[in-house]
């Protein structure tokens, strides 16, 4: 009995051994259909282009992954908040060697006050100019980063077509130009940063008031910075000039909110061209609380920013 | 009990994709985090059928290029974790595979997928990268998946292999 069983014990072995040989070997018509969709939807969305039939397939998918990264993000903000308690007095002092340091150079700049007067009155018609938008900020966080194996520069905040963003809505942060909004669902937006190498931004040149395109490099690091072309080819950046947006109030982005400031010139004897590089004065890679600029008086979920500084 | 067995691994992708965007950037070395889909995807391609896993590799693909911070040109990722899907069930052994077998053939699926992704994006022009650039990104999202394979697969494994005990390998 017991060798019986033996048997059919190694019996159903070899059955199973069969089995495991065959599904060993994927089947090669399913990879073959499963390529072939992935080929076709790749097809699909790159002929759409900007109404591509995928459109509607990314807002249902946002919709449902929107609030879930909203809430994880929120669970997960006190605990990316631990390293700062852990600052030793060392660091500290540091930190106040550090502020000293720079409290003497702005001192050092009031002085030369009266020297960048000139430049100080263009900022000034500048800024006017962005009240003159009657533009308005909803306030937003960022909830979700998009990897750098996707290529894509990309953020996801906690503001959607509720809150009254919508597409092509210019995103700041209390330090400089953040990018723009490139589709919404009802509670989270996609933003595309400027850093992002298909990200193009028409700049001005501070001093000068020359305009050309800032892109974007593809990376993190606030010291790779952006590409600055200048549309003049004539005419020479200067270092340590500020960049503001050209932009238009049907545009992208909004004008006049700054982006950064030059730190190379090269010029490029071939091209017969100037091209600078300019250092954006946000920190990319610890973006947390943004603003959208919506047009004042818009209706929205959240308590909103108006221009004049008043909270509605 | 296919039924379940769908539902548990749309559950892992979900769960894997939105810890993959919302939680890792925080721990990132240059914006790049570890695949956590694809430790999924080769999870179920090393204990159950490999169509299960095909499609699974398929829908992984495809939610990573929907869901909301990704702005390439959709079906990119759905390549790239299919034919990463197909080669983890192929090298996959009769036994149940051993630490440095799971480990060899995350190390391989994650090279292969990130550079088809890549790959798709120089035929295509999504953004224009360096060939540098590209190959820091590819080898060190290979360090992060193997770094989170002891921590990932095992549980995973267990999960698909109890849900599917006809296809269990002993």
């Amino acid at each position: 009995m017991g060798a019986f069983g033996g048997h059919e014990g190694r019996e159903r072995r070899w059955t199973g051994l069969d089995r495991l040989e065959s599904r060993n070997r994927p089947p090669r018509s399913l990879l073959l259909a499963l390529v072939l969709a992935s080929v076709t939807l790749i097809t699909l969305d790159v002929s759409g282009g900007g109404s591509s039939p995928i459109e509607p397939a990314r807002r249902a998918v946002g919709e449902a992954f929107g609030p879930a990264e909203a809430g994880v993000a929120a669970a997960v903000r006190p605990f990316t908040a631990v390293p700062t308690w852990f600052r030793s007095k060392g660091d500290l002092a540091d930190q106040v060697r550090d502020l000293e340091a720079s409290n003497a150079e702005l001192k050092g700049r009031i002085d030369l006050a009266g020297f960048d007067r000139n430049r100080l009155e263009q900022y000034d018609g500048l800024t006017t100019a962005a009240e003159d938008l009657g533009s308005a900020l909803v306030p937003a966080r960022v909830v979700a980063l998009g990897s750098r194996q996707s290529q894509s520069f990309t953020v996801t905040i906690d503001a959607g077509s509720e809150a009254g963003v919508g597409p092509d809505m210019t995103v700041v942060n209390n330090d400089g130009l953040v990018g723009r909004v490139l589709r919404v669902t009802r509670t989270t937006a996609t933003v595309l940063l400027v850093i992002d190498p298909d990200s193009t931004v028409g700049g001005r040149v501070g001093s000068s008031m020359e305009i050309g395109f800032v892109t974007g490099s593809g990376s993190l690091d606030q010291e790779a910075g952006l590409d600055l072309r200048l549309v003049d080819d004539a005419s020479v950046p200067a270092r340590d000039d500020t960049v503001v947006t050209w932009g238009s109030t049907t545009g992208p982005y909004a004008p006049g909110v700054p982006i950064g400031t030059i730190t190379e010139v090269y010029s490029s004897l071939r091209e017969a061209s100037q091209r600078a590089v300019v250092k954006p004065f946000v920190d990319f890679s610890a973006l947390d609380v943004v603003g959208v600029m919506v047009p004042s008086g818009s209706r929205s979920d959240r308590a909103v920013i108006e221009a004049d500084g008043s909270l509605r | 009990m296919s039924y379940l067995r769908w539902v548990a691994a749309l559950a892992a992708i979900v769960v894997a994709l939105v810890v993959q965007v919302t939680l890792f950037p925080h721990v990132a070395w240059h914006g790049i985090v570890p695949n956590l889909c694809l430790l999924v995807v080769v999870a179920a391609a090393l204990t159950v059928e490999a169509p299960f896993a095909l499609v699974l590799g398929f829908t992984a693909g495809l939610t990573l290029d929907l869901a909301p911070p990704a702005d390439h040109v959709a079906g990119r990722w759905a390549l790239a974790l299919t034919i990463a899907a197909f080669l983890a069930a192929r090298v996959r052994q009769d036994q149940k595979p051993t630490a440095l077998a799971v480990v060899g053939t995350v190390a391989a699926a994650s090279f292969a997928a990130s550079s088809l992704f890549a790959l798709s994006g120089v035929l295509l022009q999504d953004p224009a990268m360096s060939v540098a650039g590209l190959l820091e990104v590819v080898l060190v999202a290979v360090a992060w998946d193997v770094l989170l394979t002891p921590f990932v697969l095992p549980p995973l494994m267990k999960l698909f292999a109890r849900l599917s005990p006809q296809w269990a390998a002993s």
